[in-house]
């Protein structure tokens, strides 16, 4: 049973962020997204998902509530709060930075 | 919330953990369902993208925070269990852990309470003791008038008090004894800054002479004698025939004048005369408390300079004097400090030999678990998780070692303290406080991580397939290697303390078998006062004596006996200056010194001592006749080179010429060992009824009696006591013992540490051969299938012996190798302790080696035994 996924944590939790800062969402419907707009890119194994749901969760980064879903059935709904949409914002134009940063390494060399 | 939640209601948590893992599950399988795949086809397809829904929800618990204690408990509960599952292992594993961690207790409680902890005093880094310092002496006691110069012109002290010890004849309620007793100066308690328990300490108008006799008592000795009783003040103390009137008491604290229990001004002292001469240094013993802000160097340049300007002033008494100051604490404490860390390293190697060996125990144990350690794997366990269980058993066992070994030292401290020769300074400061436990505890944490350490990482390393397969006897390997670490480990160490223990015991040998210069065999000594109601006539005193000797002589068994001030190898001395020729020398500086036996006729012949030309002391040397002197070999050689010093002149100060009688062998006063390197070595002997009156007064105090007895002198004691308490009982002795406990006392510190580096070696050398037994069985119960193979194609039971002993022989020689180097590199350590052998004595270290490859094939045989008696058909079809 290999590490499931490949992926930084850090990056996870902002692909995260950012995915439910568009709408609530449960588990699934997060995990869909991710693969989507991605373009199948990042293949994560959909169980990591959650410890990182259930650790943002703590930080008192996202918040859930239990609610009927599109089939009518219990599901659990994550949505961002204040300082999870302010995480978002300072951590995405970090990483706007850092990836620019690397590309012109990149480009130059 | 979510936290405290997961904690209280923890069901509700996991079922809404199940339920949104089960809606994601679901909703893939729908999806896929849809896509057109079969239900179950569809139903593994989500498992398998989700990944382990176990481990996920591990995680998810984890992420919640609160898992951390959740685990412990769970894994306390878990290593509780298992524990208890092996009662036998578990003992054998608590106990051993017990005796290393109680050894490690016991000697850092001494180690804690006599260098560590701070002295009872207010502000104790301030006090600091003052001595003495010249040509002949490092440090040595104090003359008076310079005390009162230093405490007059020094710039650094906020005070400065003198004290001595003393002994009393303590009479008038009950049965008279000698107690031990301190003349102090009256600012003494405030220097230290000690309040009296009760009542009041001095004042400086009593510390004077002609002032009203005042005394203080101990705390002890108010109990003993006086039950506690408040109305003890201004009660009269009846002291060498005195009455003192009680001012106050001394807390038990004050331990600066110990054993002292009575305590009178200095000034009221009756030797009082020898305050007065710059000539004596009487044991007066200075104690200072430093200017706050006044550094020791800056204390010790000031006095520098003080001692300067009086060697200028009294040239012919100061010259080439100066002071020495050392902080209180160590002076106390002195030189036991290097003993106490020897120990201390000595009985970490033993820990760290039980930490092996439990080490080791565990190792056996986990191949026993191995299908429960895959049956966890298989369930999501995670390898972190498996280590952190097996730490916590191991830690449990640890601190349940700990608690035992706890125990263990505090019944084995008071007989280890009673053991300490001569005393340990600040032994009532050693016991079970708050750093011991601290130390208990952290040894035991330590202990506990250090010996689960490697069987946790290699229980944890499992295969799955192998361990699940039943009895695979593959995958051992590394634990068989990392067995036979530790045991080589544990017999590399074990040689260390072998070899110093061996060390030891070859240098108590060799000083055994010094020769003292003199018989010790039948001699018993004690120390004798005359009745405090004698007066203070020096005829009477001479006859009183002369009285006491002869009812003496007359018991039946005592062959002679003698009076004398000093006596060898008792730790006391008694310099005295002398010229042998013309003139005296400009300065006490540069006169020679002496030994001073100062004794009556009867003293060679009763101590064993040869005499080795002229004649000794008889009962014509008295007052009235020609003053004669005795000198030893030494000062033979160093002062009369090739002549005969018999009929020749010596002149001692304040007595007069002297006319040499005799030479004397030369004693080893100052102990079999220390005697060579002493500074004063020359030896001479005055005789007792020829020292002048004023001396004769002050023998009235006390003076110690030498008997040669025809048998054992113990023997003698009531008899002898008897007879020199005489008519009035009031002449007390003490004190007693003889002359062999007296060498044997002079041994003692290096018996005490021969005798526990004796026992840590033999600790030591039982757990690496029960560590060898148990990797050498474990590895044949491994290897009966190859052994029965092996018989059953001819191989002889000498051949199986050979192998199984071979294998236990690599492994103590491996040990030995690498013990032999570090034993050459420690041993050192200890050789301010040895005398006559370096630290490398190869006849010791061949001897230990010896000794350790013994005690490894011994402990190889008994497996090896069992392994010949394989019977190759049963191995084979064990299988």
């Amino acid at each position: 049973m290999a590490k499931p996924t490949d992926l930084l944590q850090g990056t996870l939790d902002l692909l995260i962020l950012k995915t439910l800062a568009l709408e609530p969402m449960h588990g699934w419907g997060i995990a869909q997204r991710l693969r989507q707009i991605s373009n199948d890119v990042l293949q994560v194994q959909q169980g990591s998902l959650y410890p990182a749901l259930h650790r943002l969760e703590r930080q008192g980064l996202i918040a859930a509530t239990w609610r009927a879903s599109e089939n009518n059935r219990r599901a659990k709904y994550y949505e961002l709060t204040p300082a999870g949409r302010k995480r978002l914002e300072s951590e995405a134009s970090s990483w706007q930075k850092l990836s620019t940063a690397i590309a012109q390494v990149l480009e130059s060399a | 919330m979510t936290r405290l939640r997961a904690l209280f209601a923890k069901n509700q948590v996991e079922r809404e953990l199940d339920d949104e893992l089960r809606f994601h599950l679901e909703k893939q399988i729908e999806v896929n369902v849809a896509a057109g795949m079969r239900p179950e086809e569809a139903r593994t397809a989500a498992l398998r993208s989700f990944g382990g829904v176990e481990q996920v929800k591990e995680e998810c618990r984890e992420a919640w925070g609160l898992r951390f204690i959740e685990i412990l408990i769970q894994d306390v509960r878990y290593g509780l269990r298992m524990l208890a599952k092996n009662p036998g292992f578990t003992a054998v594993a608590v106990l051993t852990l017990a005796l290393g961690i109680g050894a490690n207790t016991a000697i850092f409680s001494v180690v804690n309470g006599v260098l560590l902890r701070p002295l009872p005093y207010p502000e104790p880094d301030r006090l600091v003791r003052i001595y003495e310092r010249s040509a002949q002496f490092n440090v040595m006691s104090v003359a008076y008038p310079n005390f009162l110069d230093w405490e007059r012109t020094n710039r650094s002290f906020a005070g400065l008090a003198a004290y001595r010890g003393e002994s009393f004849n303590f009479t008038g309620t009950g049965q008279p004894e000698q107690i031990p007793g301190a003349v102090v100066a009256a600012n003494f308690f405030s220097v230290l800054d000690v309040k009296p328990l009760l009542g009041r300490t001095f004042t400086s108008d009593e510390d004077r002479q002609g002032a009203n006799p005042v005394a203080m008592v101990s705390e002890g000795l108010w109990k003993r004698r006086f039950g506690s009783s408040t109305a003890v003040l201004g009660k009269s103390l009846e002291l060498d025939g005195q009455a003192y009137s009680i001012v106050g008491i001394v807390p038990r604290d004050c331990r600066l004048l110990d054993p002292a229990e009575a305590i009178t001004p200095l000034w009221q002292w009756r030797r009082r005369m020898q305050l007065e001469s710059r000539e004596f240094h009487p044991g007066i013993q200075v104690v200072g408390r430093l200017k706050p802000g006044v550094s020791l160097a800056q204390a010790q340049a000031d006095m520098d300079s003080v001692a300067h300007s009086l060697a200028q002033a009294y040239p012919k008494t100061n010259e080439g004097q100066g002071t020495a100051i050392v902080p209180l604490k160590n002076a106390i404490v002195g030189d036991v400090r290097a003993m106490l860390l020897l120990l201390q390293a000595a009985v970490g190697f033993v820990v760290l030999i039980v930490c092996a060996n439990v080490a080791n125990l565990f190792l056996a144990r986990s191949v026993a678990r191995r299908r429960e350690v895959a049956v966890r794997v298989a369930v999501g366990a995670s390898r972190a998780r498996l280590i952190r269980q097996f730490l916590t058993e191991s830690v449990i066992v640890g601190l349940a070692g700990g608690a035992l070994g706890l125990l263990l030292a505090s019944w084995g401290i008071p007989p280890l303290l009673a053991a300490v020769p001569g005393g340990l300074p600040r032994r009532e400061a050693v016991g079970l406080d708050g750093s011991v436990l601290l130390f208990t505890l952290a040894v035991s944490l330590l202990t506990g991580i250090l010996f689960g350490l490697a069987p946790a990482f290699e229980s944890s390393r499992s295969d799955l397939q192998e361990a699940l397969k039943e009895g695979g006897r593959s995958a051992v390997g590394g634990h068989r290697r990392t067995q036979s670490v530790f045991v080589v480990s544990e017999v590399a160490l074990a040689l260390v303390l072998l070899a110093g223990a061996g060390l030891m015991i070859r240098t108590v040998q060799r000083l055994w078998d010094v020769n003292p210069g003199l018989n010790p065999q039948h001699v018993l000594t004690m120390q004798v006062a005359l009745s405090p109601t004698l007066p203070n006539d020096p005829s009477a005193i001479r006859i009183a004596w002369h009285q006491l000797l002869d009812r003496v002589r007359n018991i039946p068994g005592v062959e002679s006996a003698a009076v004398t001030i000093l006596v060898p190898l008792s730790g006391d001395d008694n310099e005295m200056s002398f010229w042998t020729s013309g003139q005296p020398p400009s300065s006490m500086a540069q006169m020679p010194v002496a030994l001073g036996y100062i004794t009556t006729p009867g003293y060679l012949r009763t101590m064993g001592i040869p005499l080795l030309r002229g004649r000794s002391f008889t009962e014509q040397d008295s007052e009235s006749s020609l003053k004669v002197v005795m000198i030893d070999e030494v000062l033979a050689t160093h002062f009369f080179p090739g002549q005969d010093p018999v009929g020749q002149q010596l002149q001692l100060a304040g007595f007069g010429p002297l006319e040499i009688i005799g030479v004397a062998g030369h004693v080893k006063h100052w102990g079999l060992d220390a005697d060579d390197s002493a500074k004063i070595r020359d030896q001479l002997y005055f005789p007792f009824f020829q020292i002048p009156d004023q001396f004769m007064a002050q023998s009235k105090m006390g003076l110690r009696l030498v008997l040669r007895t025809g048998s054992n002198p113990i023997s003698m004691v009531s008899a002898v006591s008897r007879q020199v308490m005489g008519l009035g009982r009031d002449q007390p002795v003490y004190n007693v013992g003889s002359m062999e406990q007296l060498i044997a006392g002079s041994l003692a510190r290096r018996r005490f540490l021969r005798m526990l580096l004796v026992i840590f070696a033999g600790l030591a050398l039982t757990l690496a051969a029960i560590g060898i037994l148990g990797v050498i069985s474990y590895s044949v119960s491994q290897r009966t299938h190859e052994i029965g193979i092996r018989m059953a194609l001819g191989a002889e039971r000498r051949d199986v012996l050979k192998l199984v002993l071979g294998r236990g022989l690599v492994l103590a020689l491996s040990g030995v190798a690498i013990g032999l180097v570090a034993a050459l590199g420690l041993t050192h350590f200890l050789a301010s302790m040895l005398y006559g052998i370096r630290p490398a004595d190869p006849l010791t270290l061949i001897g230990v080696v010896i000794l350790l490859l013994g005690v490894a094939l011994l402990a190889s045989y008994i497996p090896a035994r069992r392994a010949t008696k394989v019977d190759p058909m049963v191995a084979l079809r064990y299988e």
